[in-house]
């Protein structure tokens, strides 16, 4: 929202430097976005010590170089038919000024002028805006012949000034605007552009803010008191009113105004609309506007006598009523609409005229021929208005209002306030009488708060009788009884609720009086609530630390994707096993994810051109329905993968090994040690690995999830070379949590030396090397503290169909020093049971 | 010349023979070769003491004496030098074994968790410490809790201040903050005080930017109790942010507007690049503004089982990511989740 100074000024007076200003709003919760200046001086040019808090743009006029002058004659060019010269005085000196402004020539060559023209006048030196350039771009003054006659000075245009983008013509000032008197005396104002909180659409007008502004300053505010004349024929017998439903349309009133003509408003008036970011129209539709602007209450004007030639010469009756659905209406933007009932329609018996509270119809609007003026201020349901806008995706000023919720007795004043300024600028006589139906009353809340509340949620002791003075300097009435006060909410604003609810409405309003920045800050010294154990954030953590430990880089990525992307990995899945977006913003990010490691394999897809080695992982949730559910399963997950060189190489050594499934299963083994968690890996077949390299993983009888090598087909699918494999694993998060524990024993450090031993054995390809281990840790007992495989061997003298496996074996007595013959019956006895159970042979 | 004299001279030349031949040994073998030569069983030294019998008998003590100084004279230069080669070898080893500290060191890779677990980490740690807990809730919520208990009725103005990710699911959307753990957080505790911290991932139905991400974390405060104040709220945030931002780090509390909360506020703190001077960070104005706060909504405590009329709370969002940005300098939101490693690597 756009406010001028000079329009605020209207109803408060106000001597505060403009950056204390916006200070004001803005810690009032009506931030200021943007200073725009017209004229007045740049506060941060003034001061170069100033935080730059609130960006400050347009343009300083110089006192001494732009001033109030007046045109006494325009007289032709002597060599240009295009151009004429001006005899203007700047209250010192006379000057002759050489224009091309078309707004001058209807005065050229008349001689001197009965009434000199009052312009703004840019002498040599000054800076202002290139007038012929897009945009505003500063220029500096300089003296020049033009058509061989010297110029060193203009009369200028609003666009030069910086007031508008208008360049048509140049700006002419009001009869009495005081000769030589700088600009920026005359003139000079600066626009806030303001962001109105949702909640605050009381303030998205000039006497809003000038109501928080006199709140805050203790100014008294001046609102306008619109005295309309109602002289001319009655209103009774030319048009009637029905309200069909008052929940939609709570009050409606309207006015005519009879023999206007449509011309331009007065340039004042078209000055401040342009400073509000509004387009003048004309004077009929700038009236309305500017009582919006100033008072916050959109109105609408029709053109009477078009509602008179739809209801075919008689008196029309305006009929406010929801849409049925289907029904047709175009708008003054030219856009024909296809409506449904929750659109509020206000009509004749013809049909639809306006959309309420939105936008007027083509039909309807007023025209350069309107001679008769029907003007309507009401009030509508704002969810109705807030539905119609979205839908037809209509942006108005009136929608933008009407839609956060207009004070029905804001409807009264406005009306009569855009009455009188229509007479005013287009002539004409007011109607006697206007017609005011008001069925449907707001309930203004009386909020009893006292001075416990404040201190409850403030922290802050306040007297009643001071709330009771920052209520008041909102309009509040109050009344003090005791340490309570009962305020009742002033007829203009529809944010403040009963009860509770009111309590931490007005709390929030004497926060925002007295400052936040005034409620003493405390540390919080309230009960502590009770602890909760968080074992899953704990597992988390250590995952994601031993992860990192071992080299393994931590991901994020998008839980968005498509089914497309997902079936590369894991198949097609039917369409109920996706949580699906009714409004994605692309198809690629069109589903919540079911498999996390889809997630990690698109990074990795994305990094395998920049880098020959990956190794990352992810923890997150997938996103499982379950039918009969309302939301879904969130499991969370961990996912890794791993592709390209084992080790990085460098500048004197080339590593060339690749990640292998052995890589793959230690970094697990890894996660597991950290987790205390004892884990089988059973061979496996999913879709997506290969069929010889996967493996599931349990814990006691749970499946923790899978790893393995993708599948070179899975493979190619991720647009990734053929080699090196990709190494690939996903768990469940809850079930390595189900298996982990925070409990165990630590096992003493032996003090007597160990006996160290190899095995060799040879055994059938098809034997898994577990069982192999199982059975030796079984025989050897306790006393064979370590079992490490460190050779796997295969060689035609072994035979085909065998492979040898070299164990490096660990005796360790905790109570004596084992000699070699108690070392050497444990191991009889283990290649015994190897032999017995596994068909093993020792190798020789 | 007596006899005496002959052996002497004869003495005298193997000296220094012996000696001029050891100042051309240059290395341990010819060391070994001359101490072989000038003191082994068979050396011109030696072979004085075999030749001792020769010689008339009062003068064999002198001649033998002579001869023994001959042979220690020799020990102790072949020592000497010894000692000399063995310095100078290890000299030579060391200054062949010399590298250039310059070029790059072998690396182990390293891993690196991602920016936003680490600022996460460090925003739930500082907040553990003033006693809220972490507290999860899920990312597809129900628009009731996302919405309609948090004080947003449909069609409510507020509405347009979150733009939603919704689902095929009727009544299903993607949480748009992570207020709607707040609801599930009191209703497990109600009546209880309370006092969680809510991290997690968030949806908005945004086009994204540099500055804007259609998925993005968010970390939500709440404490609830019956004498939780405006003034602990600034408390606790003016605590957080000298933790996190340093010790003479400003926050401001800036009226703003909330559904779920009231009185509401944005967050600002002054700007610690530059210490609240101005900078280009903070667009000269000296602040930052890192998420928004307030009281909870006495509508929200009551949908939550608590009665409004004896408990009070509030309740603060940050933007983990925000902060990251800001702390890191990152250019542009959108390296985050794109999984380019190049970005994560950094961290
Ligand atoms: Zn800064």
């Amino acid at each position: 929202m756009k406010i001028p100074l000079s329009w605020l000024k209207d109803y408060i007076d106000l001597n505060l430097p403009l950056l204390e200003i916006a200070r004001l709003l803005t810690n009032a919760g009506m931030e200021v976005e943007e200073i725009t200046l017209i004229g007045l001086p740049n506060p941060y040019e003034q001061d170069a010590t100033l935080r730059r808090e609130y960006k400050v743009s347009g343009l300083s006029w110089d006192a001494d170089k732009i001033v109030v002058a007046q045109i006494d004659e325009v007289q032709p060019h002597p060599n240009a038919d295009r151009l004429v010269l001006c005899r203007l005085h700047d209250g010192q000196q006379e000057h002759l000024v050489l224009t091309g402004a078309p707004n001058l020539f209807p005065y050229k060559g008349q001689g001197p002028l009965p009434k000199p023209l009052k312009v703004a006048y840019a002498k040599e030196g000054a800076r202002i805006y290139d007038g012929h350039q897009p945009g505003q771009v500063l220029t500096t003054l300089k003296r020049a012949k033009i058509r061989g006659v010297e110029s060193y000075s203009m009369v200028c245009s609003e666009k030069e000034l910086g007031i508008s983008e208008e360049h048509e013509g140049i700006l002419f000032l009001e009869e009495d605007a005081p000769t030589g008197t700088p600009l920026v005396d005359y003139l000079g104002d600066a626009v806030f552009e303001i962001n109105i909180l949702p909640n605050m659409i009381r303030n998205a007008c000039v006497l809003g803010v000038a109501r928080e502004l006199a709140a805050l300053t203790g100014q008294p505010l001046r609102k306008p008191q619109p005295r309309p004349q109602y002289s001319g024929e009655s209103l009774a017998g030319a048009v009637s009113l029905e309200i069909s439903d008052p929940t939609l349309n709570p009050r409606f009133l309207l006015g005519l105004v009879r023999g206007v003509s449509i011309g331009p408003s007065p340039a004042w008036v078209q000055r401040r609309l342009r400073l509000a970011g509004m387009r003048p129209i004309n004077n009929v539709v700038d009236a309305t506007n500017y009582v919006m602007l100033a008072l916050g209450e959109p109105l609408h004007a029709f053109d009477y006598d078009v509602l008179v030639r739809r209801a075919g010469g008689k008196a029309p009756v305006i009929r406010t009523r929801a849409a049925t659905p289907g029904e047709k209406l175009t708008t003054l933007d030219g856009q024909e609409h296809t409506l449904e009932s929750y659109t509020i329609l206000v009509c004749d018996e013809a049909g639809p005229l306006s959309l309420a509270g939105v936008m007027g119809g083509l039909e309807s609007e007023v025209t350069p021929e309107t001679r008769t003026v029907l003007l309507e201020a009401a009030s509508w349901n704002y969810v109705n208005v807030r539905r119609t806008t979205t839908a037809l995706h209509i942006s108005s000023e009136a929608g933008y209002r009407f839609g956060r919720g207009v004070h029905p007795a804001l409807a009264h004043p406005a009306l009569e306030w855009g009455l009188e300024n229509i007479v005013a600028w287009s002539g004409g006589e007011i109607a006697q009488g206007i017609l005011d139906q008001y069925p449907n009353p707001p309930h203004d809340p009386l909020v009893r708060i006292s001075e416990t509340d404040v201190q409850r949620l403030l922290g802050l002791h306040l007297p009643a009788a001071q709330i009771a003075a920052l209520l008041e300097r909102l309009e509040f009435t109050c009344q003090v009884h005791g340490d309570c006060v009962e305020a009742q909410t002033p007829p203009h604003r529809l944010d403040i609720g009963e009860g509770l609810t009111g309590i931490a409405d007005l709390i929030e309003e004497i926060a925002r009086m007295i400052g936040y920045d005034q409620i003493p800050f405390r540390r919080l010294s309230d009960t502590l609530p009770e602890m909760r154990p968080l074992p899953h954030l704990a597992l988390e953590e250590t995952v994601r630390q031993v992860l990192a430990r071992q080299g393994m880089q931590e991901l994020i990525s998008y839980r968005l994707t498509s089914t497309e992307r997902e079936a590369r990995l894991i198949g097609e899945q039917p369409e109920q096993a996706y949580i699906r977006l009714k409004n994605p913003l692309t198809p690629e990010r069109s589903v919540m994810r079911r498999s996390l490691l889809s997630s990690v394999l698109e990074a990795l897809e994305k990094n395998a051109r920049l880098r020959n080695r990956i190794a990352c992982f992810e923890i997150g949730p997938v996103f499982w329905p379950v039918e009969g559910q309302q939301l879904p399963d969130e499991p969370q997950q961990l996912a890794l993968a791993l592709f390209g060189q084992r080790l990085p190489s460098t500048w004197n050594h080339n590593n060339n090994e690749a990640f292998d499934f052995y890589d793959l299963k230690g970094v697990l083994e890894g996660v597991f040690e950290a987790l205390h968690i004892a884990v089988r890996f059973v061979p496996a077949q999913r879709t997506g690995f290969h069929p010889g390299q996967c493996a599931e993983l349990y814990a006691e009888e749970t499946c923790l999830g899978v790893m393995g090598a993708l599948h070179p087909e899975t493979q190619a699918r991720f647009d990734l070379p053929n080699t090196p494999p990709v190494l690939a694993a996903e768990l469940s998060l809850a079930a390595l949590l189900a298996h982990t524990t925070t409990r165990r024993e630590t096992r003493p450090v032996p003090i007597y030396p160990p006996v160290l031993e190899d095995l060799a054995i040879v055994v059938e390809e098809e034997l898994p090397g577990e069982r192999v281990e199982a059975v030796i840790r079984q025989a050897g007992g306790a006393l064979l503290s370590d079992v490490r495989l460190f050779d796997v061997f295969r060689s035609q003298a072994l035979g085909s169909g065998k492979k040898s496996l070299a164990y490096r074996l660990t005796y360790q007595s905790m109570d004596s020093t084992l000699t070699d013959a108690e070392a050497a019956k444990i191991r009889q006895r283990i290649i015994r049971r190897l032999e017995q159970e596994l068909g093993a042979k020792l190798r020789s | 010349m007596s006899e005496e004299a002959a052996i002497r001279a004869e003495m005298e030349q193997t000296q220094q023979q012996a000696l001029t031949a050891l100042q051309t040994v240059q290395n341990e073998a010819e060391l070994l070769a001359w101490r072989n030569a000038h003191l082994g069983r068979t050396a011109p030294v030696m072979l004085f003491f075999s030749r001792l019998p020769q010689f008339p008998k009062e003068l064999r003590p002198q001649i033998g004496q002579a001869a023994n100084q001959v042979k220690l004279t020799l020990e102790a230069a072949y020592e000497a030098r010894r000692q000399e080669l063995q310095a100078s070898s290890l000299q030579q080893r060391l200054s062949s074994e010399r590298v250039d500290v310059t070029l790059p060191g072998r690396r182990l890779p390293l891993g690196h968790l991602h920016p936003s677990t680490q600022i996460l980490a460090e925003i739930c740690a500082i907040f553990g410490e003033m006693g809220f807990q972490v507290y999860r809730s899920p990312e597809v919520e129900s628009d009731e809790n996302n919405f309609e208990l948090l004080n947003i009725p449909a069609h409510h103005p507020a509405r347009d201040m979150w733009d939603t990710f919704h689902t095929t699911r009727p009544g299903v959307v993607l949480r748009t903050h992570t207020s709607p753990g707040q609801i599930r957080a009191m209703r497990q505790m109600a009546p209880n005080p309370l006092r969680v911290i809510l991290p997690g991932m968030t949806y908005r139905y945004e086009q994204t930017n540099a500055s804007h991400e259609s998925q993005f974390n968010q970390v939500e405060l709440l404490a609830i109790g019956q004498n939780i104040t405006f003034g602990d709220l600034q408390g606790t945030l003016t605590d957080f942010a000298r933790r996190m931002f340093g010790a003479e780090v400003h926050v401001r509390l800036r009226p703003s507007y909330f559904p779920f909360t009231e009185p509401s506020a944005e967050i600002d703190i002054e700007c610690f690049l530059c210490g609240g001077k101005g900078c280009t960070v903070c667009k000269g104005g000296g602040w930052l503004e890192i998420g928004g706060c307030g009281m909870v909504h006495p509508v929200v405590l009551r949908n939550g089982g608590y009665d409004p009329a004896r408990f009070t709370g509030f309740a603060a969002g940050l933007g983990p990511e925000r902060i990251a940005m800001l702390k890191y300098r990152i250019s542009d939101i959108r390296y985050f989740f794109g999984g380019d490693l190049r970005f994560l690597e950094q961290f």
